[in-house]
């Protein structure tokens, strides 16, 4: 029989009272206020830990860089107690046929159980051959081990939307995991990296609830891609004041106003890093003086430079009155994001990041 | 080719091949295949890098400002050692000057790269090959604590302290559930540390990955996020307000007293925890010294953290530039990236193609065609299921480059090594190395094995662990000089640039020497390369049939058991790979493959 979450806590000397504190923690961090803490408990108290088939392909692996930064909970406690990472090439321990028979193993013997991972994403030219594994293309081992997971995370930009390798001209044909997965639900958990806690928020959301979370239309849990980094970030009210930076080091950066005309995104940017912030919530780009690349959202890499505006405010004409473009400004970047958003997936795959959608029926 | 001798090794690929693929705990993907003589002795070795992605390519037509949001993804592991040689490649093309405050925050944030990238990989990619964690079940707590006092006052090491974790790691491993210890080769023979000394190296594994979260804080106060923190042309892009109002928004004194912590307290942990870790393993390999290769021989680096700004030269850098060949110690060669005549690529062994083979390439004038063709009498498999590579034909995605003709060693060997052999620029790299000797009892020939490379990382980690607290003071004393600035934004619109410039940015990244060559051209990239660590020590033969570095390490180690390449895993681990850098270029249309000139 398989242990229970609670179990495994109990078994390495966790006090209950120690589990109903981390129960309301989680309930917290993941916003979900206190009444949710008993919820957690009892799910906790009765299911088994789950194991993590973890998998990169084309990447850097910044996003498990970013995992074991997580500050709560604690990479260790994640590891060692709340899910069984059974395979994750950058930290296990095997290599070469056992690390290969280790994940044959996991794949039979949680057939229909297991998470998978997927960090990085498969390049189709070449027969798959610009990412190898055990000396086969990593795309028939993306696919082989998605066949008989229960769900499918997309950890980073990568995974989820092909990232810098697919940027114009895409030379490898690097292609978002859910172009080569059918019939599995995936949850996208893009950036460049995600921020670490909301990595092991999303994993302890599923294993917490047993339920992936609710997805937006672009598949990315609305609970840290809801809302834009605009809206919720600390410099907003010099943005609506008209208050600007104009030049790097100028007496406005010096005083921490809006980057907007810096080039920042977190107009057009859905992500949690003005909420939650990096690093056990230290500081996050704007905080630290550059603006926002936008590294959550699709073909960030082929929106321009990263210090264009967003909007170029010139061709409307207002940038004479500074008290006005904030506002004004405002207004059309809102149209710009609701533009965005009608986008279809097809037309954007296709126009934005140079991937090809293979068709059904393609290899 | 068949049995032949290069660079003082025999290689005879007759014996018995065995591969190793997947290598894990690494970045990035790597394949290795090995022939074993009737002794399990290695007489032959094969590294192949197995992924591409293509970046060199994807720049073209950008923005130069942009390149370091595009380089830095190369890798995530020693994150932002990409960007900065980036940055300083775009300002070596543009002649841009940064502020002296830009230049020290800049080596703040390399250098806490350098202790974060080196003590995760001792203790999560490289301790396991080491480290037995299943014998730690067998160990006295008691005991432990003893050993744990004996070598350090670091506070966590009570008896009590070590029979909680037992008794933690004794339930985890009962549970069957071993997730990433599963099937590993616990028990082998090559495994050397008693019991007390395995439990002691798991606690601080997990200690330590608690406690590196904690030290690329300093990344995310200067850069706001780690991984991938940011960058900027012409300087950084974090301003300073001490003194007035709106300090809240910049870099003020609770942002410098939150790094001046974090660089102590990550002081402490190297001193503390890391340094007498490595010692007491140390104490237990010692007469394990295999893995050495090209280290005593030839080895490079382009030397890192210019003391003053804008002084790139090799008296001004902190960690040493220079080459060692011929294995002669008193010469130390200087190293210029921007010489045609000293860095060249080949691709004999590579698959890509050149014109003229028989010639190598200056990055400033490289040739990328694509050739993925495994081929060669020895190879087996298909074109998507590879058995055996054959080492006679192209074998991989890596090229090969070389300083002079040579191939070398790059990394925290090398680095350690020239600043050892010019003591009296380096003093404090010298005297920790001969402490470390005198420690051990080994003498200084020992620094050239495996072993030597992993203990060289751990004295580097500790020089730049050091060197964090004088940049500090300095950016202190400098901003109490009344000076703020942090960007230099003269050259900042691309209406001011020249219409053609080309530059070359370096860094030395945790695994060696790392190098970006630019040009520019109306505004817009015109071409870029990127030569990286692991493209040197992961290099395949050129067309001498010189191997590389990772190659000759392995060559003539015993294998304890030939179905557990565990002394292989050692051995490469010990380089840190780094598979993502090191291959990345990539034709611009894929299938069809067209040459990308580089002038």
């Amino acid at each position: 029989m398989t242990e229970t979450f609670y179990d495994v806590l109990r078994r390495q000397g966790i006090s209950r009272r120690s589990f109903l504190k981390f129960c309301s923690l989680t309930a917290t961090s993941l916003g979900l206020g206190s009444a949710y803490a008993p919820k957690i408990a009892h799910a906790m108290e009765t299911k088994p830990r789950t194991p993590v088939i973890w998998l990169e392909g084309l990447e850097c692996t910044c996003c498990s860089e970013s995992f074991i930064r997580s500050a709560h909970p604690l990479t260790k406690d994640v590891v060692l107690s709340m899910l069984s990472l059974d395979y994750h090439v950058t930290l296990m321990a095997a290599a070469g046929h056992q690390a290969e028979k280790q994940l044959e193993e996991i794949k039979k013997k949680y057939k229909g159980n297991y998470i998978l991972a997927v960090e990085g994403n498969p390049p189709l030219n070449e027969d798959g051959m610009f990412c190898i594994e055990g000396g086969r293309p990593f795309v028939e081992i993306l696919k082989e081990t998605a066949a008989d997971a229960k769900a499918v995370i997309a950890w980073g930009a990568c995974a989820s939307w092909g990232c810098v390798q697919a940027a114009k001209p895409n030379p490898t044909r690097a292609t978002p995991i859910d172009k080569v997965i059918s019939g599995k639900p995936i949850v996208k958990v893009p950036g460049c990296p995600p921020i670490a806690e909301v990595m092991t928020g999303v994993v302890t959301y599923m294993l917490t609830f047993d339920r992936i979370p609710e997805l937006d239309r672009q598949g990315r849990p609305k609970m840290f891609y809801g809302q834009r980094i605009h809206d919720k970030c600390y410099r907003r009210p010099h943005f609506d004041a008209g208050q600007f930076v104009e030049h790097w080091d100028d007496d406005a950066a010096r005083k921490g106003y809006c980057l907007y005309k810096m080039g920042c995104k977190g107009p057009t940017t859905y992500n949690a890093c003005s909420t939650v912030r990096w690093n056990d919530g230290v500081s996050f780009p704007i905080q630290s003086g550059h603006g926002c690349i936008g590294c959550s959202e699709d073909g960030f890499w082929d929106k321009g430079s990263f210090y264009d505006r967003v909007t170029d405010i010139k061709q409307f004409g207002v940038e004479a009155n500074a008290d006005k473009v904030g506002g004004t400004a405002a207004a059309v970047v809102g149209g710009a994001v609701v533009a965005h958003a009608a986008v279809s997936a097809l037309a954007r795959a296709r126009n934005q990041t140079g991937i090809d959608v293979p068709k059904e029926g393609d290899k | 080719m068949g049995a032949y001798e290069t660079q003082g090794f025999k290689l005879d690929n007759s014996g018995k091949r065995l591969v190793v693929d997947p290598i894990c705990r690494i970045e990035g993907h790597l394949r290795v295949e090995v022939n074993l003589d009737s002794q399990n002795v290695i007489r032959n070795a094969v590294s192949t890098g197995t992924m591409w992605r293509g970046l060199e390519v994807i720049l073209k037509g950008r923005d130069p400002r942009d390149a370091w949001a595009f380089t830095e993804r190369i890798c995530g592991v020693c994150t932002g050692t990409h960007a900065l040689t980036s940055v300083r490649a775009v300002e070596d093309a543009l002649s841009i000057k940064i502020p002296e405050n830009a230049n020290t925050i800049r080596n703040l944030m390399q250098l806490n790269l350098q202790v974060h990238d080196h003590l995760v990989h001792f203790y999560h990619l490289h301790a396991l090959d080491w480290v037995d964690v299943v014998s730690a079940l067998k160990a006295d707590p008691k005991r432990t604590s003893e050993l744990a006092q004996s070598i350090s006052s670091w506070p966590l090491s009570s008896p009590g302290y070590f029979r909680d974790l037992q008794n933690r790691l004794k339930k985890f491993v009962e549970s069957g559930q071993l997730g990433p210890f599963a099937n590993a080769y616990w028990g082998n023979p090559a495994y050397k540390l008693p019991p007390e000394a395995n439990l002691m190296a798991v606690a601080h594994y997990l200690e330590a990955l608690d406690f590196q979260k904690e030290i690329v804080k300093i990344h995310t106060i200067f850069g706001g996020k780690n991984p991938h923190p940011n960058w900027l042309v012409g300087g950084v892009p974090c301003a300073i307000n001490v003194h007035d109002t709106g300090a809240v928004g910049a870099l003020n004194m609770e942002r410098l007293n939150y790094v001046k912590s974090i660089i102590d307290r990550s002081k402490e942990f190297v001193e503390q925890v890391y340094i007498p870790d490595l010692l007491a393993i140390a104490s237990f390999y010692k007469g394990w010294l295999y893995g050495g290769g090209l280290s005593s021989q030839a080895i490079m680096s382009y030397g890192d953290f210019p003391d003053k700004a804008n002084d790139h030269s090799t008296p001004n850098l902190l960690l040493p530039r220079g080459a060692i060949i011929g294995g002669d110690l008193s010469k130390v060669h200087e190293v210029d990236l921007k010489d045609p005549e000293q860095i060249q690529e080949f691709v004999n062994h590579s698959w890509y193609k050149y014109a003229d083979e028989s010639k190598g390439l200056h990055p400033f004038d490289g040739v990328t065609e694509p050739h993925y063709k495994p081929e060669g009498p020895n190879f087996k498999g298909t074109r998507t299921k590879i058995e055996n590579l054959d080492e006679s034909a192209k074998y991989s995605w890596i090229k090969a480059p070389r300083w002079r003709g040579h191939a070398v060693e790059v990394g925290p060997l090398s680095r350690m090594v020239l600043g050892y052999v010019q003591g009296k620029q380096y003093p404090f790299i010298k005297d920790t190395i001969d402490a470390v000797l005198k420690k051990l009892d080994v003498p200084v020939t020992a620094l050239f094995s495996t072993l030597g490379r992993t203990a060289a990382r751990g004295i580097e980690c500790l020089y730049c662990a050091d060197l964090q607290v004088s940049q500090f003071d300095k950016l202190m004393a400098n901003i109490k000089a009344g000076d703020s600035s942090t960007a230099n934004v003269e050259k900042w619109d691309p209406s001011t640039w020249p219409k053609e410039a080309k530059g070359a940015g370096f860094t030395e990244a945790p695994r060696g020497a790392l190098g970006h060559w630019i040009k520019i051209k109306d505004g817009k990239i015109d071409n870029y390369q990127c030569i990286v660590p692991t493209t040197w020590n992961g290099s395949p033969r050129d067309g001498k049939g010189q191997i590389g570095a990772f190659e000759a390490s392995l060559m003539n180690t015993p294998l304890a058991k030939a179905d557990e390449p565990l002394e292989i895993l050692r051995t490469l681990h010990s380089f840190d790979p780094c598979l993502a850098c090191s291959t990345h270029v990539m034709s611009p249309d894929g299938q069809e493959m067209t040459s990308v000139k580089v002038r």
